[in-house]
């Protein structure tokens, strides 16, 4: 590394704190399993201790050998590092875990495995979705917040070892969260399936998170506050409500991991789809917004199209969104004018949506060019693009009428996709594509010839799932309401299932190139960091802090 | 910091000044279209709350222009699904199950409730069309545990089997192996035994050694010549239908740990009517007796 020389100093602030608290977590923790008679409260107990003893020695070592070292003077960038090799690591399982209950649902008589009952689609279907929106989209989420909220303050990460300390945490959450499922631990809701001693970690990980977002954001050097800070912000604080008012529940025993919800039947569904409804929005569209708003113009080295646009539909936004989670229980116990408002909000929506995808795609304008040279731009446009077609299909699945032929279908699976591979997913790997270099001090990428690869499988992946998804979504929302003549259904459940049989192939051929995709860039990573380093880095990718707060690279 | 705007080369437009990390903003206003498709979409929410029920007060909702409500419309299609089945449900409901069958118009009306009934309940174990798998009995064969007679399958039908309803058709294999009941290898001459009833090739030792045995212990419900007894559900072992298979090591299995499938009492889910048709439907479709 060509970083000038480490200065001897004092261990980030809170270290000794944080070691303090690993051995005290990691003694509690082997007291709980010890004294619990719950198999699967024990096997999670454990995990957590052996997470503390892990950490309680690496940092004890690093602490007595002195490598543990603040460096006030620059940008932390070892934890965005650490959060980018997390990001593709959960990806592959994620994507992985996804194909193969996708593989199921084609052929359950091949990926049957009733001796392994942790193999089972309703384990693995909750660790897909858990692994691809948080562990996957939640560490890009975080290490790109670390990017962009430290270069558009010009100040390094606040609070010392807190960095580390979310995201190792982060990782805690997800482990223990992906084997609860996997062992049938779960309290049955949609994304927020993990048990309640999972539910207060992640509490801590994330106000921690938040503090340190704040915190730099206090010793800002620059006047004005980012927009993709704003969304950055709005992410953090929303989903930290979401998650404190969903997750209400009372532990069955403080040694039992089961607990019961305090709300209970329409009130609970209500409550379960207003976060369910605003996970997607604040942790998947706002979040993600967030990274558009700083990689797009940065690598088309553009200005921003509107700053009045950002601004208004920043607020819409969020003001629109939070009411939106009724169109989730159309037609069902709640009440009819908690739909009306469900879908009259949904479709005020659509536009506040839109107005990202016109601020992302219009900030191109001057620089088309690039989407013909530059893949990693091609990815980024091509994810703004999902993006709109996402929020302009969801407002209209929503309307009651639509909702009606649309719901419980593949076509809602489809809808998700098109979301979560197309605009999530591009988005961050056109993030991860950039910061790469920057990160590891690369002039570029390995292979500019494996990103048009990665880009042109994926791409195809996505079109074949969700065209599948359409297919057979609107094919069995057709054959749930055909009656015959004399007022009976025509079709049983079972023969819309077998129906879909081709869809479903098709599905996981698609869900396979993408993660063929993944693989892809993961192995491209991999060269790139092993390639040798030039000796004068650019400009962009120094991780000095610059003295003064004016900067331009332009 | 002093703000200096700038205008850009490319689009002719001027900067807000402000700078991040080499990131500028141009300072266009919100595309008109944007700003009206929106504006529309917030009047036809309005229009929408005013004619839907639509917004809570203290007491009550909004009711809306139009008084649409779910419920009265779930009630109207209710009815009118009442009167598209017309007389023939009304007949269901007070013909016997023989004149159900032997009225051609009935007959064809409950097969149609019966196919789309039997898709959603029955087929679940027992395969969309009727023939069963392993531990599932195939409805599609003349060979009935407790009876194919149309009164026969709508009791059991509405009872289940083993179902906990009180009037529940029940029968228990018992477990010969698992619970020590019988040393091992009588348990293996006894499947010699069994092999034997069915009309094939079998260890003729074996067969007399347990001969004593079955008629001890097997004979209650299997009768003394193993062709089964209806009244008690006990399977005939002389045919070549096996619900648990028909290879020696099934057989075994079954004479060691006496597995028992569940059939649901339908008469809490079903109508007596639907029953009615269900019953004509398999009975029709099946070998029935």
């Amino acid at each position: 590394m060509s970083a000038p020389p480490l200065k001897s100093g004092a261990p980030p602030e809170g270290s000794a704190t944080l070691l303090i608290f690993c051995v005290i977590g990691a003694f509690l923790a082997i007291v709980g399993a010890g004294v619990s008679s719950d198999p699967i409260f024990r096997l999670q107990f454990e995990t957590i201790a052996i997470a503390g003893v892990i950490a309680a020695f690496v940092l004890n070592g690093k602490l007595a050998g002195g490598t543990l070292v603040d460096q006030p003077d620059r940008y932390s960038d070892n934890v965005i590092k650490a959060g980018v090799i997390a990001t593709m690591f959960w990806a592959a399982a994620g994507l992985l875990a996804g194909v193969v209950v996708a593989a199921q649902l084609a052929w359950p008589r091949i990926f049957y495995f009733p001796e392994l009952g942790f193999l089972n689609f309703g384990r693995l279907r909750p660790l897909h979705t858990s692994a691809v929106i948080f562990a996957f989209g939640g560490n890009a989420l975080i290490a790109t917040s670390f990017w962009v909220v430290q270069r558009t303050c010009k100040a390094r990460l606040g609070l010392g070892i807190t960095p580390w300390f979310v995201f190792w945490g982060y990782q805690l959450f997800i482990v223990l969260a992906a084997t609860g499922y996997l062992m049938g631990a779960t309290q049955g809701k949609e994304y927020a399936e993990p048990q309640w001693y999972t539910d207060l970690w992640l509490t801590i990980v994330w106000v921690a998170y938040l503090l340190v977002f704040l915190a730099t954001i206090w010793k800002r050097k620059e006047p004005h506050i980012y927009v993709a800070n704003w969304f950055y912000l709005a992410f953090i604080v929303t989903i930290a409500l979401l998650h404190l008012v969903n997750n209400a529940g009372v532990p069955v025993g403080l040694l039992n991991h089961r607990s019961y919800g305090v709300f209970a039947g329409v009130q609970d569904a209500l409550t379960q789809w207003w976060y369910g409804h605003n996970a997607v929005g604040f942790f998947l569209t706002a979040g993600f917004l967030a990274m558009m708003y700083y990689f797009v113009p940065k690598r088309v080295e553009r200005p921003v199209y509107s700053y009045r646009l950002s601004i208004v539909h920043f607020w819409a936004l969020i003001f629109i969104y939070i009411w939106a989670g009724p169109h989730h229980l159309h037609y069902t116990a709640l009440p009819q004018w908690a739909q009306t408002l469900g879908m009259t909000f949904s479709i005020m929506l659509w536009m506040p949506s839109w107005g990202g995808m016109i601020n992302g795609l219009m900030t191109l304008s001057g620089a088309w060019d690039k989407l013909r040279t530059d893949p990693v731009v091609r990815m980024m446009v091509v994810a703004i693009a999902f993006y709109g077609m996402a929020t302009f299909e969801g407002p209209v699945m929503s309307i009651r009428a639509v909702n009606a032929l649309s719901h419980y279908t593949d076509w809602t699976i489809g809808h998700v996709h098109s979301g979560a591979l197309g605009w999530n997913g591009f988005i961050t790997f056109g993030a991860i594509y950039c910061m790469v270099p920057w990160l590891w001090k690369k002039p570029a990428m390995y292979s500019n010839k494996l990103i048009e690869w990665h880009f042109w499988i994926a791409t195809t992946g996505i079109l074949l799932y969700i065209a599948a998804m359409w297919v057979s979504g609107i094919m069995e929302g057709l054959m749930w309401r055909e009656y015959t003549p004399q007022g009976f259904l025509a079709y049983s459940f079972i023969e819309t299932v077998s129906a879909k049989h081709i869809e479903n192939i098709i599905r996981t051929i698609g869900g396979l190139m993408f993660l063929t995709g993944a693989l892809i860039m993961i192995f491209n990573i991999w060269k790139t960091i092993t390639m040798p380093t030039p000796e004068t880095a650019g400009t962009q990718s120094a991780d000095d802090m610059p003295a003064a707060p004016a900067h331009a690279i332009a | 910091m002093a703000v200096e705007r700038e205008t850009d080369e490319a689009t002719g437009v001027e900067t807000t000044g402000h700078e991040w990390d080499g990131i500028r903003e141009l300072d266009n206003p919100l595309p008109r279209w944007w700003l009206w498709v929106w504006y529309g979409s917030i009047i036809w929410a309005i229009a929408y709350w005013v004619v839907m029920p639509a917004w809570p007060g203290l007491t009550g909702y909004t009711k809306g222009l139009w008084n649409q409500s779910d419920r009265a419309n779930v009630a109207k299609e209710l009815s009118a699904l009442e009167v598209q089945r017309g007389e023939s449900a009304a007949m269901l409901r007070s013909a016997s199950l023989q004149q159900i069958e032997s009225d051609p118009k009935l007959q064809a009306y409950a097969q149609q409730v019966g196919q789309s009934v039997f898709g959603d309940n029955c087929a679940t174990c027992h395969g969309i069309g009727g023939t069963g798998g392993k531990g599932y009995p195939n409805l599609r064969d003349d060979v009935w545990l407790w009876g194919g007679s149309l009164e026969d399958i709508q009791h059991t039908l509405t009872v289940g089997i083993r179902s906990g309803h009180p009037e529940a058709r029940m029968s228990q294999m018992p477990a010969f192996g698992r619970d020590e009941m019988l040393p091992p290898a009588m348990i293996d001459d006894l499947t010699e035994y069994v092999v034997r009833l069915s009309g094939r090739p079998a260890d003729n030792a074996a067969v007399a050694r347990a001969a004593p045995v079955f008629a001890t212990q097997c004979v209650a419900c299997h009768g003394a010549d193993g062709r089964g007894m209806k009244a008690v559900g006990g399977p005939d072992l002389t045919d070549s239908e096996w619900l648990y298979g028909a290879d020696r090591e099934s057989i075994h299995e079954q004479i060691f740990s006496g597995k028992g499938g569940v059939m649901p009492a339908w008469s809490g889910r079903l109508s007596p009517e639907t029953i009615k048709a269900l019953a004509v439907y398999v009975h029709a479709n099946a070998g029935g007796q």
